[in-house]
């Protein structure tokens, strides 16, 4: 037991221990993902949804300012008149095929700014993996919001 | 006399490397999906194959590919607040004879193709491919000349992420897809397990390393 064996041995391995058991009162920072899901900050852009009136009419006027505005080009629209008898939009037209290439798009959100009627709203809904490249051709059954519940 | 040996070497060298991609395929080529084949096969294939899957999926050892700004999303995934490490990934190899997955993260050029294809065929079977990202997984807002359409034309994908770049938790998410696929899958001959390979030596190996 020499001055050198606390100099040289004792005290680095006591400092350091000390630095870890520093560390262990430390806040823990992992989220624990798949139990607990991080809050996503407001403006996070994800997952897009097309939006409906509270009368379950389509915000969507097929006008296809947003496959303009998308860099991208991943957005395709299609527009037909609609018809007394048949009708799914507030306006004149409705798009009869809304598809969005999930694959290619950024998330830039420019389709929802660029969108008139408010109908395409990016909103958190992340998990979108997954396996073929087929499956990311997103139509517009699946992008729709579902028909508000009539009470 | 000694030129032509010379020039025989550098030919038989030539067979040896891979070949430079000079066509692209133009269909997607993710491999086949599992789910829907029938069930069925002995309880003693199916029990092995589960404990294999089970030891696979949850050791999946990860593969930098690193070539655009997904990769510094790669790289906080498996920082301290997301922690891959709770999947069993958290060995980042550098090498790609001791990794199983391949997450192709960002942008892949044209002239990176080749590259990429050969750090495929080095990784050891079973091996997997995650593809992160709109650039790798399509192309996306790059539609020119230079940039793969999507890396699925140069080696076969299993998991596709979009966004620009995707979260550490939508890499997550991916990882936990791969490891539900190689759960769920369902196996009719022992080859399938996939355990032949780690005892046979494969004849591609040996041309690649001679």
């Amino acid at each position: 037991m020499s001055v050198e064996f606390f100099r040289d041995i004792a005290k680095p391995v006591v400092s350091g221990f000390g630095i870890t058991a520093k560390r262990l009162k430390h806040r823990k920072v992992t989220v624990m993902y798949p139990e607990v899901k991080r809050e996503q900050y407001p403006r996070t852009r994800w997952r897009h949804v097309l939006k409906r009136y509270d009368n379950g009419l389509e915000k969507c006027i097929g006008c296809s300012l947003c496959a303009g505005a998308c860099p991208a080009r991943c957005i395709y629209v299609e527009a037909a008149e609609n018809t007394d008898e048949e009708r799914y939009s507030a306006g004149e037209r409705y798009a009869v095929r809304y598809e969005i290439n999930m694959i290619r798009c950024i998330f830039c959100g420019y389709c929802q700014d660029a969108c008139p009627t408010g109908a395409i709203v990016l909103q958190k809904d992340f998990e979108l993996a997954d396996y073929k490249r087929e499956s990311f051709i997103y139509t517009k059954e699946r992008l729709l919001e579902p028909l508000p519940q009539v009470v | 006399m000694g030129r032509a040996c010379g020039s025989d070497l550098a030919s038989s060298k030539l067979d040896a490397m891979p070949q430079r991609i000079e066509t692209l395929v133009m269909h997607d080529s993710s491999t086949p999906v599992l789910g829907d084949m029938e069930k069925g096969g002995s309880v003693v294939l199916t029990s092995v194959d589960r404990l294999v899957a089970a030891a696979r999926s949850n050791s999946l050892w990860p593969l930098t590919f690193g070539l655009a700004c997904c990769a510094i999303e790669m790289m906080s995934t498996v920082a301290s607040r997301f922690d891959l490490a709770r999947f069993g990934s958290e060995a980042f190899r550098a090498t790609p004879r001791q990794a199983d997955v391949m997450i192709i993260a960002g942008r892949l050029s044209k002239k990176m193709a080749p590259v990429l294809r050969q750090i495929y065929d080095q990784m050891p079977e079973p091996k997997w491919v995650i593809s992160m990202g709109a650039c790798a997984s399509s192309g996306g807002v790059y539609n020119n000349y230079a940039i793969v359409q999507g890396a699925d034309q140069v080696v076969p994908v299993d998991v596709y992420v979009p966004g620009c770049p995707p979260s550490p938790d939508a890499l997550i998410f991916a990882v936990m897809k791969l490891q539900e696929k190689l759960r769920t899958r369902k196996v009719t001959s022992i080859s399938q397990i996939g355990l032949s390979e780690l005892l046979l030596p494969r004849e591609k190996d040996e041309e690649v390393l001679a």
